[in-house]
């Protein structure tokens, strides 16, 4: 396995379309919930130990080549809400066909051929890293850094916060990442062996509500 | 993934509830059991529907305690189960955590709505609380859970509270929340709670829903209705507190009618 693999693909410039989306950030600016650095880490620390670790748990468990179709309904189980069953499936397909370019693999081709319309995000993300040769803690923190560093870009871009404040944002999460990325894998492992119903379920309800809100604002700057 | 120990010493109780169809339009209740501090009564009912009311007889639960409730609709029956008052989960005198498990079965041709009081998160308690559905493929359901993080001005206790629900076998909704003293970080921020003390949700279960889902709306962004797989839909809320959580929850579900 190749660490170097790790890099290209949670490098943000990845072309997988994660860019266009602030991971439910735009929804918490406009209603005033996020307003500074200490709020939005308020924001990722709560999405990290909620859709984060269910995301993460989903990606590790299809980088040890668990049931596609399995985690792809585990994932609509958890995903209340439609906007963002909608966002993580238009996410999946983008980051499919970067993958598949850039890793062509026969397992890859078998998973975009079950899912024409896309399958959810995470398990893309852990099909790819297996086609690149990562492992299931590869594609836990891949998944987990993708979920807060989205949003702190976002909120450089949204609140005009200093750059630097929304990095060290990111790197005072670093424990807590380090922490969920072990525990996923240990979850991926009994999904191998008992199955989709082991996965975490942990929810943020004001991110299901938020994002409806945005997908119902006329205006915005990010898809979701 | 979090465990609960339950303490030797605290109260386990049951109550179960089998609601059957009478043959003449009506709902008989061949089944209706409680003990310790969980009592059910039959109240009385309208129409086909038949009425059963938990009835607190003590405090609690408390720290240690196990408490579950089976209620089962058989094929053609009509059930309402509500509370008496809300159930307030307290300290107990070790530091183990209490559970709360619930598990609702629905027939075909079967409605059940659950809709108990709310449940009050005390200071200092610890509550593991289930809440299992399974829904045949041509069963009704409105389930109505409501939380609330502490008594008046109170810090709340820890609350974990996960609530699946399966028709025809197939898992639509699987979703836990948690919160309080020691749940995971950022539970109170902007992608949790925000603040709020009140949170609930209302799963609803329609057959029509499968052809016709209601489109997914959202009340003064502190509620969402958000249609799921197959024939159900749920609304969540977040509140200030728990009076205003109810109107919402009220507010959305006139909408689905």
């Amino acid at each position: 396995m190749s660490r170097a693999a790790l890099l290209v693909l949670a490098d943000g410039r990845f072309p997988a379309g994660g860019h266009a989306h602030s991971g439910g950030a735009e929804a918490a600016v406009r209603a005033g919930r996020v307003t500074d650095a200490a709020s939005l880490e308020a924001f990722c620390r709560g999405r990290l130990h909620t859709s984060g670790v269910v995301a993460a748990c989903v990606a590790a468990a299809a980088a040890l080549g668990a049931d596609p179709g399995d985690l792809d309904r585990a994932v609509d189980a958890r995903t209340p809400s439609p906007a963002l069953r909608a966002a993580g499936r238009r996410l999946g397909r983008q980051l499919m066909r970067a993958a598949r370019a850039t890793w062509p693999s026969p397992e890859l081709d078998a998973v975009a051929s079950l899912f024409p319309k896309g399958a959810h995000q995470p398990v893309v993300l852990g099909a790819a890293a297996r086609a690149a040769g990562l492992g299931a803690l590869d594609a836990a923190y891949c998944s987990l850094y993708e979920g807060v560093s989205g949003p702190a870009t976002a909120v450089v871009r949204l609140l005009g916060l200093d750059p630097f404040d929304a990095t060290g944002v990111l790197a005072r999460l670093a424990d807590d990442m380090d922490r969920v990325a072990r525990d996923a894998v240990e979850t991926a492992e009994r999904v191998v062996s008992d199955g989709v119903g082991v996965l975490p379920a942990r929810s943020a309800p004001l991110l299901e509500i938020g994002a409806e809100a945005h997908a119902a604002r006329a205006v915005r700057l990010f898809a979701s | 993934m979090d465990r609960v120990t339950t303490a030797p010493g605290g109260v386990r109780a049951s109550a179960r509830v089998l609601a059957r169809c009478d043959g003449r339009g009506g709902t008989v209740l061949p089944v209706l059991e409680g003990e310790g501090p969980l009592a059910v009564r039959r109240t009385r009912g309208s129409g086909a529907e038949a009425r059963v009311m938990l009835v607190g007889a003590m405090s609690g639960p408390l720290g240690g305690d196990h408490f579950t409730v089976g209620v089962h609709a058989e094929r053609g029956a009509r059930l309402r189960v509500g509370s008496a008052a809300a159930t307030l989960a307290l300290p107990g005198q070790d530091e183990a955590g209490a559970r709360y498990d619930v598990r609702l079965t629905v027939d075909d041709d079967a409605e059940l709505c659950w809709v108990p009081e709310q449940l009050i998160s005390g200071g200092g308690s610890d509550l593991h609380v289930t809440t299992s559905v399974d829904l045949a493929a041509g069963a009704r359901l409105l389930l109505r859970e409501e939380q609330v993080l502490g008594r008046a001005g109170e810090e709340p206790g820890r609350l974990t509270s996960r609530l699946t629900v399966r028709i025809d076998g197939s898992c639509v909704l699987d979703q836990e929340l948690a919160c309080g003293p020691g749940a995971p970080g950022g539970w109170d921020g902007p992608a949790g709670l925000a603040g709020h003390r009140a949170v609930g949700q209302l799963v609803v279960v329609r057959p029509q829903f499968g052809d016709e889902p209601p489109a997914a709306r959202v009340f003064e962004e502190g509620a969402a209705v958000m249609p799921l797989g197959g024939s159900a839909a749920l609304v969540t809320a977040v509140a200030p507190d728990g009076l205003r959580l109810r109107r919402l929850l009220d507010a959305a579900l006139a909408t689905l009618d």
